[in-house]
């Protein structure tokens, strides 16, 4: 797979995700369009939003003593009183 | 000293909280030992990190963090207006997850103290999954009580006391987009009120009658600041068994600072054991409006401030990382343990805070300062 394919892939389900967002959110009942046997990818270690809460931590503690900005990490699943 | 009095909540609340990505599961039993140190500016920060993590019931997850900053500093703001020095900054925490149902209740407490700073903060949140499992949306509440204190000739200034009061107010959504994507948006508005600035730091300002062309006062900032920072991040699985990851940050706040965080990362496993991971963050910021390398005149305004980190300046950071996993066999109980070493570089660039170690004919036209600094990172991770 070429670097334009990835990227073009990536672009396509990116849309498809928010579009499917805005759509079912306009409908009821919401039904899950990743059904739980199809979440194998997501599962994968690889793809852990933090595989290493204390190395990352420890990483955020130094930007924020040497940055200005703070805040909304997005190390933490949304917003849970972590960044 | 006081280095990084801005940041225990931080660090803390990240790394406690950081694995409930999704509401309806509780983290796994783990322990991590770390080792980091830090090295850039004239200033060396190492020390050790220890997190253990415990289900029970599979009702409640509970954990506890030991942290130890062990500060060497001879920083440019040190050398230019005061004596290098060390300090050792000492933090524990506890928290508390409580799964109930598709929602999970979190509460925690994090102490910090070193000779001159003391901070004590409490939080709680709660996340919830909805939509078949595809979202998961958090809440969370911060509060901070910080005493400031001033050493001098080794000992506690007994006139110097100050406080200082911290809020967070934090919410963020989890959502699974496909099969192979997913993403995380946070906005979180921070505030602060009280004794903000530091009371070591001074600003320069134009003065003709002294040899070098200017000298130092105290820096006063004002007794209030409220941040807002949004962000994004998205993780992507590639065929291969790979995942890209990308974030993005914008942050805006009262004092004027304006910043743009952006980071990628690619993380691969290799024979069967090992898993690499590459990445590199980029940081912009504007200078706080109250920020000047050198100000006309003494009381030039009625908020100074010649803090390089409230300064326009880019950042660049690469980093790598490699590990290993494998088993004990003495250690039946244990299901799986890793070691880790990572490796990050960072070099900023200031647009305005000036190198005043160097002698020029006329103050204000000093070169640039620029910072480079390793920060190496060693631990064992071990999951029961």
């Amino acid at each position: 797979m070429t670097v334009h394919a990835l990227v073009r892939r990536l672009c396509g389900t990116f849309a498809v995700g928010v579009a499917l967002s805005g759509a079912l959110s306009a409908c009821a009942p919401i039904e899950p369009w990743v059904k739980p046997y199809e979440r194998e990818n997501l599962a994968d270690p690889v793809m852990a939003f933090d595989r290493f809460p204390v190395s990352t931590a420890y990483l955020d503690h130094v930007f924020e003593a040497r940055e200005g900005a703070r805040g909304a990490t997005g190390n933490a699943g949304g917003g849970c009183g972590c960044n | 000293m006081q280095l990084m009095m801005r940041t225990w909540t931080a660090v803390l609340g990240a790394l406690l909280l950081a694995p409930l990505a999704s509401a309806g599961v509780l983290p796994d039993d783990r322990a991590d030992v770390l080792y980091h140190r830090y090295d850039g500016g004239g200033v060396v920060i190492d020390g050790p990190s220890l997190l253990v993590r415990k289900k029970f019931a599979d009702k409640v997850s509970v954990a506890a963090n030991y942290y130890v900053d062990l500060v060497s500093s001879a920083s440019i703001d040190v050398v230019s207006t005061a004596s290098p020095y060390k300090e050792e900054r000492t933090q524990y925490s506890v928290t508390a997850d409580y799964l109930r149902g598709k929602s999970t209740y979190s509460a925690g407490y994090i102490s910090s103290s070193e000779s001159d700073y003391d901070a004590k903060t409490w939080y709680a949140g709660v996340s919830q999954d909805m939509f078949g499992d595809l979202t998961t949306i958090s809440f969370s509440f911060k509060r901070g009580n910080n005493d400031i204190f001033r050493n001098i000739g080794g000992g506690k200034d007994p006139t110097f006391q100050r406080a200082s009061d911290t809020r967070s107010y934090a919410v963020g959504i989890t959502q699974v987009l496909t099969r192979s994507l997913i993403g995380i948006a946070n906005f979180e508005v921070i505030s602060d009120e009280g004794y903000l600035n530091s009371p070591y730091r001074s600003v320069r300002y134009f003065d003709p009658s002294d040899p070098k062309g200017y000298t130092y006062q105290g820096e006063v900032y004002p007794n209030t600041r409220t941040s807002n920072a949004a962000s994004l991040k998205l993780n992507y699985f590639l065929p291969w068994r790979a995942s890209l990851n990308g974030w993005y940050r914008f942050y805006t706040d009262s004092w004027g600072v304006n910043a743009h965080t952006g980071e990628v990362s690619y993380t691969q496993p290799a024979w069967d054991r090992w898993t690499f991971t590459g990445s590199l963050r980029y940081y912009k910021q504007d200078a706080a409006d109250f920020y000047a390398d050198l100000f006309p005149r003494r009381n030039y305004a009625n908020f100074l401030a010649r803090d390089k980190e409230l300064s326009t300046f880019t950042a660049l950071t690469f980093g790598i990382g490699a590990s290993y996993d494998f088993r004990i066999a003495r250690l039946p109980w244990v299901e799986k343990a890793q070691a880790n070493l990572r490796y990050n570089f960072m070099t900023i660039s200031y647009d305005d805070f000036r190198d005043v170690r160097a002698s020029v004919a006329v103050p204000g036209t000093e070169p640039l300062y620029k910072l480079d600094a390793s920060i190496y990172q060693v631990f064992l991770s071990i999951w029961f």
